[in-house]
């Protein structure tokens, strides 16, 4: 595609911390590059807004390779943008033309409060991990890699979940602002494997209640979180944990 | 686990609406097929029936010992499915205190499976009116002509159907209260599975085909039943 350069409009919220009430900013931003990442396009206007002695605006980001789930932008009405999974890191300028308008916003739950501006606490998916996201691993020498027979498809399924990078675009997306489908896919990751069997049931259910405790809203499987993740976590995964949690609710 | 846990919690909840849900979706299986009774009398079957076989058909749902017993857990399942919908519309709401300036809407959720909560209010309503039409008439109240087949004396509820249904405001609001069930039909059955846990791969597409075909049959014979009255396409022909 052939480079080009855009002149846009972007009205972006502001909030200097989680008691300040918000509101959004118009900002102009000139010779844009579409070769530049939209994150790039941010840097660009908070070098501008440095230089201008004006209060930069704060953003999430750290691999900006799309495999960290730090970047968390909410632009024009998409989590991570207009791209079909992909992460706000990995969008790109071509994604827009000279004269466009863009609305940014920070992900929008009470579980993930606004640190400032663009930045949310995502602490509430650590919690959810510390719950039961781990497997036991004795010491000692290292077991042989071949020496438990895994079944190819639930490898690959497992996989598939673990490919879950916890950026919650699921939350952000969700009208009930549900967390099922990360859950969904850490319950199913280690479900799915032998390694994960031993806190199987306790798993499940720690998991969910902590989920619960964080204030995340309850699924209504309306498929937005799944069209919006950028590591394509299948709905399937939510069906996996209420699966999980019913037979791990009826023994324990 | 404490049972109490279980059913508080968020996935134990849906769990419940999952359920009382597909009891009621298999209500629904016997309630379309009696009052398809109805369509006996069409032309192109018996004109003769004159309700006959739907009287009979509603007589032996009123009379019968084992469904009158059930018509209490019915009852109960309506109770615990609207009770447990509105608990969770509340919780789902209070998740998110401020909202979007730019909403998501359509690009990657159907309309219909975001408004659940509304479309369920409808149905409520449209319950309300239409147990007042005919179930509180039938159980409570002398109001309803007899008629007798046999020897057997029941209920005229054809009767009684047909003077319902000849009032156009009654049959719009029929229509009304049926497509909203149609649309709450085509995310719900599927989304009753998926909250109690069926997610076998090998089932997904049989269940999704399954819930819009059960959607579409069930809420056309109930739309056809006001408007197969309205229109005389059904009726006393003698």
């Amino acid at each position: 595609m052939e480079h080009y350069t855009m002149s846009l409009t972007l009205k972006v919220w502001k909030q200097q911390n989680s008691q300040d009430k918000g509101r959004f900013e118009t900002y102009q931003v000139k010779d844009i590059s579409s070769e530049m990442s939209f994150l790039e396009m941010f840097d660009v206007l908070n070098e501008q807004l440095i230089r201008e002695g004006k209060d930069p605006i704060a953003f999430d980001h750290d691999c900006r390779e799309g495999i960290c789930g730090t970047c968390s932008m909410y632009i024009d009405g998409r989590p991570h943008g207009p791209w079909h999974a992909n992460t706000t890191c990995q969008l790109h300028m071509r994604a827009y033309k000279d004269g466009d308008t863009i609305v940014v916003e920070p992900w929008r739950a009470n579980a993930f409060p606004v640190i400032k501006d663009l930045v949310v606490d995502r602490s509430a998916f650590d919690r959810i991990i510390q719950a039961g996201g781990y497997i036991s691993v004795n010491t000692g020498n290292a077991v042989d890699a071949n020496a438990l027979p895994v079944d190819k498809d639930k490898a690959d399924a497992s996989f598939a979940a673990a490919a879950c990078i916890g950026c919650g675009a699921c939350v952000a997306a969700c009208k009930n602002s549900s967390a099922l489908l990360f859950v969904g896919a850490k319950v199913s990751h280690l479900a799915l494997l032998p390694q994960g069997d031993p806190e199987r049931k306790n798993r499940v259910l720690n998991m969910v209640a902590q989920m619960d405790r964080e204030g995340f809203g309850a699924c209504t499987a309306t498929g937005a979180c799944e069209a919006v993740c950028p590591k394509e976590i299948s709905l399937s995964n939510i069906s996996r944990l209420n699966k999980e949690y019913l037979a791990a609710g009826l023994e324990k | 686990m404490k049972w109490s846990d279980f059913f508080t919690s968020s996935v134990g909840k849906k769990f419940v609406m999952g359920l009382t849900g597909l009891f009621l979706i298999s209500f629904l299986i016997i309630h379309v097929g009696v009052n398809a009774c109805m369509f006996a009398d069409l032309s192109i079957f018996n004109p003769a029936d004159d309700g006959t076989m739907f009287n009979i058909a509603a007589h032996f749902m009123g009379s019968m010992v084992v469904i009158r017993l059930l018509e209490y857990v019915l009852f109960l399942g309506i109770i615990l499915h609207i009770v447990q919908g509105y608990v969770l519309e509340a919780k789902n709401r209070g998740s998110r205190s401020v909202g979007y300036d730019v909403k998501m809407g359509n690009r990657g959720s159907k309309w219909y499976s975001r408004s659940m909560g509304l479309l369920g209010t409808l149905i409520l309503l449209f319950l309300v009116i239409h147990l007042a039409h005919f179930w509180v008439k039938a159980r409570f109240t002398e109001s309803l002509e007899p008629v007798s087949y046999r020897g057997v004396e029941m209920h005229n509820m054809f009767k009684e159907m047909l003077i319902v249904f000849k009032e156009p405001l009654v049959v719009v609001i029929y229509v009304l209260g049926c497509i909203s069930l149609a649309y709450h039909l085509a995310h719900g059955f599927q989304s009753a599975f998926r909250s109690i846990g069926v997610h076998n791969k090998k089932y997904n597409l049989m269940l999704t085909s399954l819930g819009y075909g059960f959607t579409i049959i069930v809420t056309l014979l109930f739309i056809l039943m006001p408007i197969a009255v309205y229109f005389d396409w059904v009726g006393y022909h003698n």
